[in-house]
């Protein structure tokens, strides 16, 4: 170094690649997980809780935080039964915790993946007795240093406490209950009059590291040595690769490599990567996307070259019209007749559109494969499933693939796929040094696993008292159901995820038919937020308006009379206690009193209403807007929510709050569409997220207390949104928007 | 550990260079003389993440339209992902991370973490940035001032956001009395 100036110096460093200063100590992929949480490790308390010598207690986080507040909520179950409190618990990060057992494959953590709302009732059933395992290890250490029976023994706040009011700190029993053999049998569970950190309003454990920016996101990993890697894929669905050039793109200065990776064959199911494209890897992301700038590819078009959104809308609507080809959903009495003999009829039909996830996280991976075993590094909602796929890649057994669990920006269903793994497998195997994949946006709008484009055409019978008797729900959709090997081989129905059998109102009205009439199309098809029911109770919740409008009945009273009496109805695909009429009353009740729904309204000021069920719970949103020229003023929002027992308030209010916001952004502004078989949409120019100047100045958020078992929160903030909103306009402006996204429409129809 | 917090004064900084040399040439990044060689053209948002490693600046859209890699340069938020670092020589960069000071947390970040605002938190870091700038400007902002933000957050974080810089404004009114 004496030769050359530190000026020099540095300007060498960063001139000779990124990968150089790598070995600058921030490499934080490289560093041994600190947390373990195994039993061989000292002061562990089964997998999830460590006890420090000081007493501080750290816990381990299971889940994908995606944003849905689990890396909070699911340590305040075991710190609840562990009996500590709350200031004195760090949490951490697990790792996926793939083992193998007699039985076949297992999780030492049990569910990590963040889908259909089941962090919270699955942590309910499993986490509270990690907690409680934990706290029973510590009285049998106090009691042995004691020489009392365990019985006559309580805990409080960190400590257990003899009948003659002596105390030991879980500090100092720390060492000796982690040499315990675990209990046998489950140990009992506090009762709710116990508690004393669930159901606290409790702020997200890493806020201080997310206003400082320390949070780690799987975007913030590197590996020491990586190569930086973005893909050019293929434009058109099912399309390939007819030749490459890449002579251009390797002559870019920083560029290593350029490797080409094949695609699904059409038709096959999509479990690995989700197109054909030529990745580029250079010495850091800039130069790898510089690099992909000068990639000349020609592309095949594949078998959905005219594929366009206007073209599957007409298709829908003949499928509808000529009412052929149906797929039975669900049929109760005969709605046919019924029709044919009721005086008042009601029909409307709604358009959903395409939609992408984009997540402010871009998809992504970091992966480290050696020989004999490999390390991801990624913003996940699957590992699991990233597990399997890069297991089915490298040929390398699961249980040597270490997942490293970070924060993910946002999830929405796009990262229960995992195709940006398998992409990145392929690479780092091909390259034979850890990758680094970076998705832009354009990659991420154009190549998603979009929520289904579909048509309902909804008809309603009512008597002459205005009672409604029959009711058809026929949805004309790209099937949700798309080459999932999952779904397939599950012999899974073609309806599955675009309309539900025993949705609202069905089982409350007579004479009911729901039909379902697939549309082909090549557009990858997977979850969005909420899945089925965004999809499908803007039509219905939005079709019940227009029936009390049209019949000159309140809103509110024609959902509750068919509501009926409280009682518990059968619900298919759900792992909850069925569906409750009484509680999604209680919300539609809760959401009318709030907004003032009896009260006049003047100044062209309108209000709107709608309720739905799903994931065990029950929401209600009424919005007070009105539209000037051809702006739509939002001036209240009002959601009131029934999860069941509430876990950590400030996160449910935060989850409904933020659903409402998701579910009224997306039906106001966002559409993917097709057009030649390419999808249309490349940024957030044209995919374009409510801003803060468009959204509410506040969502009043009202809980229900209650004790029935807690649900999640994650996706039933999202769903009665848009049609309540359409609904208020539709009493602002008697315009109904039947047609989303709904600020084009009324635009159009003003 | 990927996501536990240390410290901020603890965090790991590249050997910053003594300073005596072109000021044309250098950038200031957290109060620290940076000297990029490599490629001018890299955009700051890369040039902080991928060689600097100051990864609390994120990227996501790569066109200057989503705000998630908002920094201040001179006090002024702008977009990272658009800012070629050869525009910034000469000019002192804030990032996220050299948003606390010795005294301890920005009035900002207190009130963000006060106000539980994060959800996913992906876009945080550039909302606080836009939020630093607005306040720097305008002590006692309006609901009007803070409509003009135009990050975007996909977790609908707006109303928590609104009260969070109302709050900072009154943490920064009432710290300099």
């Amino acid at each position: 170094m004496s030769g050359l100036s530190r000026r020099a110096f540095l300007f060498a460093t960063a001139t000779a690649s990124g990968a150089l200063l790598v070995s600058w100590k921030f490499a934080r992929a490289d560093q041994p997980l600190p947390y373990r949480g195994a039993r061989d490790e000292a002061q562990a308390l089964g997998d999830f809780v460590r006890i420090e010598a000081n007493g501080d207690v750290v816990i381990g986080a299971r889940g994908c935080e995606i944003g849905q507040g689990v890396k909070t909520s699911l340590p305040m179950l075991i710190a609840e039964e562990l009996d500590v409190g709350w200031e004195r618990v760090r949490v951490e990060q697990l790792p996926y915790g793939y083992v193998e057992t007699d039985k076949g494959p297992s999780n030492r953590y049990g569910g990590q993946g963040a889908g259909g709302s089941d962090n919270i009732p699955s942590g309910w059933k499993d986490l509270r007795q990690a907690g409680a395992v934990a706290r029973w290890l510590l009285v049998q250490a106090a009691a042995a240093r004691w020489d009392l029976p365990a019985a006559q023994l309580r805990t409080q706040s960190g400590a257990v406490i003899a009948p003659d009011a002596r105390r030991l700190g879980y500090g100092e029993l720390a060492a000796e209950a982690a040499a315990l053999d675990l209990p046998k049998d489950p140990v009992p569970l506090k009762t709710p009059d116990q508690f004393s950190i669930i159901g606290k309003p409790t702020r997200t454990v890493d806020g201080e590291a997310i206003v400082t920016g320390r949070a780690q996101f799987g975007i913030d990993a590197y590996f020491t040595n990586t190569l930086f890697a973005v893909m050019l894929r293929c434009p058109h669905l099912d399309g390939g690769i007819e030749k490459v050039d890449d002579s251009e793109a390797r002559k870019v200065p920083g560029v290593k490599d350029v490797i080409v990776i094949e695609g699904p064959k059409a038709g096959e199911p999509i479990d690995g990567v989700l197109a054909s494209g030529v990745a580029v890897l250079a010495d850091s992301t800039w130069a790898a996307l510089k690099g992909r700038a000068k990639l000349k590819v020609e592309w095949t078009e594949g078998p959905w070259a005219g594929e366009s959104t206007s073209a599957l809308a007409a298709k829908a609507q003949e499928l509808l019209d000529k009412n052929e080809g149906a797929v039975p959903v669900r049929n109760d009495g005969d709605f046919v007749k019924t029709r044919k003999q009721a005086p008042i009829h009601v029909e409307a039909r709604y358009e959903m559109p395409f939609l992408a996830h984009a997540t402010m996280e871009p998809p992504g991976a970091q992966i480290s494969i050696e020989k004999d075993k490999a390390v991801l590094i990624a913003s996940l909602q699957s590992p699991s499933g990233a597990s399997q796929i890069i297991s089915n890649l490298t040929g390398i057994p699961r249980k040597d693939i270490e997942i490293r669990l970070t924060r993910s920006g946002g999830g929405f269903g796009r990262r229960l796929k995992n195709d940006f793994v398998a992409e990145a497998t392929l690479i780092a195997k091909a390259a034979g040094k850890p990758v680094k994949l970076i998705w832009t946006r354009e990659d991420d709008l154009q190549h998603d696993f979009f929520r289904p484009f579909g048509v309902h055409a909804m008809s309603a019978a009512l008597d002459k008292k205005k009672k409604i008797v029959g009711w058809s729900h026929r949805c004309a959709a790209t099937p949700r159901n798309y080459r999932d090997r999952g779904m397939t081989e599950g012999k899974r129905p073609l309806y599955v995820g675009c309309i539900e059998p025993d949705d609202f109102p069905a089982g409350l009205v007579a004479n009911l038919e729901k039909t379902f009439f697939p549309i082909a199309s090549g557009m990858p098809r997977g979850w969005w937020r909420g899945p089925i029911h965004t999809f499908h109770a803007f039509a219905v919740q939005s079709f019940i308006d227009e029936i009390a409008i049209a019949t000159k009945q309140d809103a509110v009273q024609l959902r509750l009379d068919l509501l009926g009496p409280p009682r518990r109805m059968k619900y298919e695909d759900s792992d909850q206690p069925g569906f409750d009429t009484g509680r999604l009353a209680g919300v539609l009740q809760l959401a009318a009193d709030k907004i003032g729904w009896k009260d006049k309204r003047s100044d062209g000021h309108g209000l709107g209403i709608a309720c739905h069920f799903t994931f065990g719970g029950y929401a209600a949103h009424a919005f007070e807007v009105s539209v000037e020229g051809s702006e739509l003023l939002i001036h209240r929002a009002v959601c009131a929510v029934d999860v069941g027992r509430v876990v950590n308030p400030l996160g449910v209010e935060a989850q409904m709050m933020g659903g409402t916001l998701d579910g009224i952004s997306t039906a106001m502004n966002l559409a993917i569409t097709l057009k030649d078989g390419q999808v249309q949409q490349r940024n957030f120019t044209d995919y374009p997220l409510m801003r803060m100047a468009q959204s509410p100045q506040s969502v009043e958020v009202h809980i229900v207390e209650s004790t029935e078992e807690p649900s999640g929160a994650g996706e039933i903030g999202v769903p009665s949104a848009a049609p309540a909103l359409a609904n208020a306009i539709y009493a602002a402006t008697t315009v109904r928007v039947r047609k989303l996204p709904l600020l084009a429409e009324l635009k159009r129809m003003l | 550990m990927p996501d536990t917090p240390t410290r901020a004064s603890k965090t790991p900084l590249p050997p910053a260079s003594a300073g005596a040399e072109n000021k044309a040439e250098e950038v200031q990044i957290n109060g620290r003389p940076y000297y990029p060689g490599g490629d001018p053209d890299m955009p700051l948002l890369w040039y902080l993440r991928d060689v600097l490693r100051l990864t609390g600046t994120k990227f996501g859209c790569g066109i200057g339209a989503c705000g998630a890699c908002t920094v201040l340069i001179d006090g002024k938020a702008q977009r990272a992902c658009v800012t070629p670092v050869k525009a910034t020589m000469g000019h002192a960069v804030t990032t996220i991370e050299g948003l606390a000071t010795d005294a301890g947390l920005h009035p900002l970040q207190r009130a963000w973490i006060e106000e539980d605002v994060a959800q996913c938190g992906y876009c945080q870091a550039g909302q606080i940035m836009a939020a630093a700038e607005l306040l720097a400007r305008t002590p006692n902002p309006g609901d009007d001032d803070i409509a003009k933000i135009p990050n975007l957050c996909r977790c609908g974080t707006y109303p928590r956001i609104r009260r969070a810089i109302k709050r900072a404004a009154q943490i920064a009114r009432e710290g300099s009395k």
